[in-house]
């Protein structure tokens, strides 16, 4: 049975094939039944227990095909299963029993695809679709809970509760990688045996490098420059504040000089999406309510976040309690209150004593600012307010890069696929630096620019702001803000 | 006629050899699952999908299959709203979509020669970027490819001013039902020898062959264009405005209908401020190559509207508001179902005088039947979609339904119209067929069929009527 689980978590191309075949009966059971409209004898739903792809959400789908040319894995392989409606229409036949919940193809493709949600973006009749997936994910890692090898299990737990679920813990594996990458020790890990033990030879070979200095949040309180709009709350993340910590410093400065008081609640966590996406809802509610508790008592007006990523999943959290009135209320009222942060200077304004950088910048559109949360004029608005820069756009821009989570680890093959199409994409625009406002896009789209021989640089949108004041300050000969 | 028996091994093998490629030959059940749709509620399942990419492979696999007696469903973007991709007898759904290439855009002879896999704003956004224009806009542009554009004859909001999709179709490529590859019309203007099969394909719907290369004519792109959208307080108002329109001599290039729960719909998606309190407003395009004369057209043409009762009349400021209101206009098919849960879209085309007419007939329908029937559609051309809003899971619901589409058929019929005007006969209308052209035109369009396709292979089930005529029609 492990055998089963893998083929959820790696590319089962060779035994995605023969094994689901339609029976000879059903075949001949279908084709005059077809002639009319299909209605399937009713059977078994596949979903059983808590979270149900919810068929209100599946109907609606009247299967017109818009999504199809935005969805990634669509435009890689033009094959219909790959597809949002093929997904949709898979999802549909697992809750109306006419296909198995564990069967190779459906598992396969709730694992290849990126919930980017470019599909739910465009759709004209309004099929959310991360609801669907998000819960689907979840029904399939249950049943396989059970059937995956020991070791496995040990390290998904290690993963996704563990590592996510506490920050000091994220910290200090993030510390030890640190010093294993200043030491040059990875290649030893490897050789030793030791990382495929665990099985994380890919893990460590495809994580960040991490920064000298983290972001730890100690109940810090940064003052306003100037006059006080709103208190915040800044949610440091785990990968930014350990392997970006740079941007979150930068996202205090930027906000301080733009009339903010920011906070740091040392209660806060991270935002379960890494856990929501991998299929693990459970774990992601108990996240989610630690932070909404750390914002609660915070009292602050805003709950802000720099990672795109995270910022989505903050923002569903109303769905992720969807079955618990208790929490749900107050989910709600606290989605409200998420801001990402280009959403936020956009709104209340930024300080404009911007300094000059020279440069052709192309802007790449994290799938969960542009497609999940529908931003997008607010971080091109922002970019194009430093002087000196140039905007270009370039091709298929909100077109998912491919890092998506843990996408990398579980479908390295397609991953690959769309880092190097973005990179390509990237490059062509002649730009001497890609934008971007997500921690997982800057790694890829890093890694694929290198891989392309580009010498482009991949910055957050409030370095390159930061940077901006810097230059300006320098050139006023005012001291930088601390 | 046809082996209905389960796909034996050696076709299976077969078709492997022919289409060596990864992932070219789908025989999985989940992929069985999703080969089967379009943009209906119809449903199929074939028993292979084949993903070729050539007119080589094509032929073998159609010789294959006529060998074998095996249904073959030709297959671009399923967007169909007709049922025509629908596989009705198992099979093998040949799926055109990785044969995409834009062969040649020729800017001498004003041609584009591309697969049939290619999608219609592909092709749009290539000849554009060298100032030339493909007018055919189907409101599925994004999501709809040439080889369905011309199975389908598909038409657009353009048809008003340019002609539909066969207007365009110089030449064909076509794998016959038995196998052969033939080409058919080219490059030139003129052409008489011999019977016009490109004609007789593009509209087929896949029954008589499968298309593998399609040469198109281009325009160059007129530069100048306005858009405008006119506010009616009725429905009945709008639709004799387009008549008195169209009367008078003014080409517009598109005139869009959206009634009231139409554009409530596409609000919910769109937030375009529509005036969702009316009953009804128009979409105008004018488009040309003076500034001046486009000026002048859409000057004359909002006189016109306040003449014939307009409350407003506003011309959009810039492209990019023009851009969105297409946008919303080419979502409202699926923005329906934010409604109610399903809807059963025609497509009745009937002569502009009659307009009016015709959008009376479809309210007294709707308030007949109890049900909700939004209108829209490429009016100016005389083109309307009105769309029956339900729950098909309700058996009761769903008697109403079908009796008001058969009503909306027969009145489509009674004002001189046809029963389609761009979607296709497919599933949806076949039973309908006899009642619009006739018992002798029919069975002269089956000797056809029968003549190109002796193993009645081709897409089957499609277009000819089930015995026992409209009676027979269920949904
Ligand atoms: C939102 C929406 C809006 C629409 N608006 C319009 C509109 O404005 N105007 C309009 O005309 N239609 C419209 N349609 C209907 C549909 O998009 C068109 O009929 C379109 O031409 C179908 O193209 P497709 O690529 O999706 O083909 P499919 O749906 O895959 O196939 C359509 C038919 O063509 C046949 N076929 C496909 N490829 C080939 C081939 N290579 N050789 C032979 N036969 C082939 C199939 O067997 C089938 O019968 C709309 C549909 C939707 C969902
Ligand atoms: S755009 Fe929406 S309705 Fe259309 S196929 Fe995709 S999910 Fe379904
Ligand atoms: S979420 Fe992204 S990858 Fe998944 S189906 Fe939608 S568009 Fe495709």
């Amino acid at each position: 049975m492990d055998e089963q689980a893998d083929a959820f978590e790696s590319h089962p191309e060779a035994r995605y094939g023969g094994a689901g075949r339609m029976s000879d009966a059903t075949v001949a059971a279908h084709e005059e039944a077809a002639a009319t409209l299909a209605d399937f004898a009713p059977a078994a739903n596949g979903f059983t227990g808590r979270d149900i792809p919810p068929d209100d959400v599946f109907n609606r789908c009247v299967r017109c095909g818009l999504c199809l040319p935005t969805c990634p894995t669509y435009v890689e392989t033009m094959v219909e299963t790959s597809s949002p409606r093929g997904r949709i229409a898979l999802i549909k036949s697992v809750a109306e029993g006419q296909l198995d919940l564990l069967s190779p193809g459906f598992m396969h493709q709730m694992s290849e695809c990126l919930d980017c949600r470019a599909c739910e973006a465009v759709c004209p009749s309004g099929v959310e679709y991360g609801k669907l997936l998000e819960p689907a994910r979840t029904q399939v890692n249950r049943a396989l809970e059970q059937e995956r090898g020991p070791i496995k299990n040990f390290v998904r737990h290690l993963l996704l509760h563990v590592l996510f679920g506490n920050l000091a813990i994220m910290r200090l594996v993030s510390r030890v990688l640190w010093l294993v990458q200043r030491l040059g020790l990875q290649a030893f890990a490897q050789k030793s045996g030791l990382a495929r033990l665990f099985g994380m030879e890919k893990m460590i070979d495809l994580a960040p490098r991490m920064s000298d200095t983290f972001f730890v949040a100690r109940d810090q309180r940064w003052e306003a420059t100037g006059a006080k709009k709103a208190t915040v709350f800044l949610h440091g993340g785990c990968i930014m504040a350990t392997a970006f910590a740079e941007i979150d410093f930068a996202t205090v400065r930027v906000l301080q000089r733009a009339g903010c008081e920011v906070l740091a609640p040392a209660a806060q966590g991270c935002c379960g999406a890494i856990t929501v996406h991998a299929g693990d809802m459970d774990a992601g509610r108990e996240l989610a309510k630690r932070n909404i508790e750390a914002f609660e008592q915070s009292g602050a007006d805003y709950y802000i976040i720099n990672a795109a990523g995270c910022g989505s999943t903050l923002k569903e959290y109303g769905h992720l309690f969807h079955e618990d009135p208790q929490w749900h209320a107050r989910a709600v009222r606290f989605a409200a209150k998420v801001r990402d942060i280009t959403e936020f200077l956009d709104e209340i304004g930024i300080d404009e004593n911007l300094g000059r950088i020279e440069a052709t910048v192309t802007y790449q559109e994290p799938c969960h600012l542009v497609h999940a949360q529908r931003i997008t004029q607010a971080p091109r608005n922002l970019l194009r307010k430093i002087p000196g820069l140039t905007l270009v756009e370039m091709d298929e821009s909100s077109l998912c890069c491919g890092s998506a989570g843990i996408y990398n680890l579980t479908q390295p093959e397609m991953s690959q696929r769309l880092m190097e199409r973005k990179a390509k994409n990237a490059a062509a625009t002649g730009a001497s630096c890609c934008a971007t406002a997500n921690p997982g896009c800057q790694l890829q789209v890093q890694a694929g620019l290198r891989r392309e021989g580009s010498e482009m640089s991949v910055r957050h949108i409030i370095e390159l702001l930061d940077e901006s004041y810097r230059v300006g300050d320098a050139s006023r000969g005012t001291p930088a803000t601390p | 006629m046809l082996d209905t028996a389960p796909l034996p091994a050696h076709v299976l093998d077969e078709l492997r050899r022919i289409l060596p490629r990864p992932r070219a030959v789908l025989d999985a059940r989940e992929d069985l699952l999703v080969y089967g749709y379009d943009g209906t509620w119809y449903e199929g399942f074939p028993q292979v999908v084949a993903i070729p990419e050539s007119a080589e492979q094509v032929a073998e696999i159609v010789r294959l299959a006529n060998r074998e007696r095996l249904a073959v469903t030709p297959r671009a973007m399923g967007s169909s709203l007709s049922g025509g991709p629908v596989p009705l007898r198992g099979g093998i759904v040949i799926d055109t979509k990785r044969m995409n290439r834009i062969l040649e855009i020729d800017e001498v002879n004003f041609v584009a020669v591309v697969q049939p896999g290619v999608i219609n704003a592909d092709l749009q956004k290539a000849v554009e970027s060298r100032g030339l224009f493909y007018p055919p806009d189907p409101s599925s542009m994004r999501q709809s490819a040439i080889g369905g554009n011309v199975a389908e004859n598909a038409g657009g909001s353009r048809c008003l001013k340019y002609g539909v999709t066969a207007d365009y179709v110089m030449g064909l490529q076509v794998v016959l039902p038995t196998g052969e590859i033939i080409r058919t019309g080219g490059k030139m203007v003129k052409n008489v020898t011999g019977y016009n099969l490109r004609a007789l394909f593009t509209g087929a719907e896949g029954t008589l062959g499968v298309i593998t290369e399609a040469t198109l004519r281009l325009l160059k792109k007129p530069p100048f264009t306005l858009t405008a959208m006119a506010v009616f307080a009725s429905i009945v108002d709008a639709a004799q405005c387009v008549t008195e329109v169209m009367s008078a001599g003014l080409t517009p290039c598109a005139i869009e209908m959206m009634d009231d729960v139409t554009m409530s719909c596409v609000e919910e998606m769109f937030h375009l401020g529509l005036p969702v309190e009316r009953e009804a407003i128009l979409l105008f395009a004018v488009d040309g190559n003076h500034r001046a004369i486009v000026d002048g057209e859409m000057e004359a043409l909002s006189e016109l509207a306040r003449k014939a009762g307009a409350l407003e009349v506003r011309v959009a400021a810039d492209e990019a508001e023009s851009n969105a209101l297409w946008q919303a206009r080419r979502g409202i098919s699926p923005a329906l179902a934010r409604k109610r849960p399903n809807k059963l879209g025609e497509d009745v085309s009937i002569p502009r005088s009659e307009i009016p007419r015709m959008v009376r007939a479809v309210r007294a329908i709707a308030a007949k039947y109890a049900l909700t029937i939004p209108l829209f559609g490429h009016v100016g051309d005389g083109n309307l979609h009105p769309n029956i809003l339900c729950d098909r899971h309700d058996p009761q619901e769903l008697e109403r339904v079908g009796a008001a589409a058969r009503e909306i058929f027969e009145a489509a019929v009674a004002c001189g119209g046809t029963l389609s005007g761009e979607h296709g006969i497919g599933l949806l209308k076949k039973q309908f067929i006899e009642l619009d052209l006739g018992s002798a035109q029919v069975e002269a369009m089956r000797r056809i069929k029968t003549a190109l396709d002796p193993n009645g292979i081709m897409n089957p089930g499609k277009i000819f009527p089930e015995p026992g005529g409209i009676d027979a029609f269920k949904l």
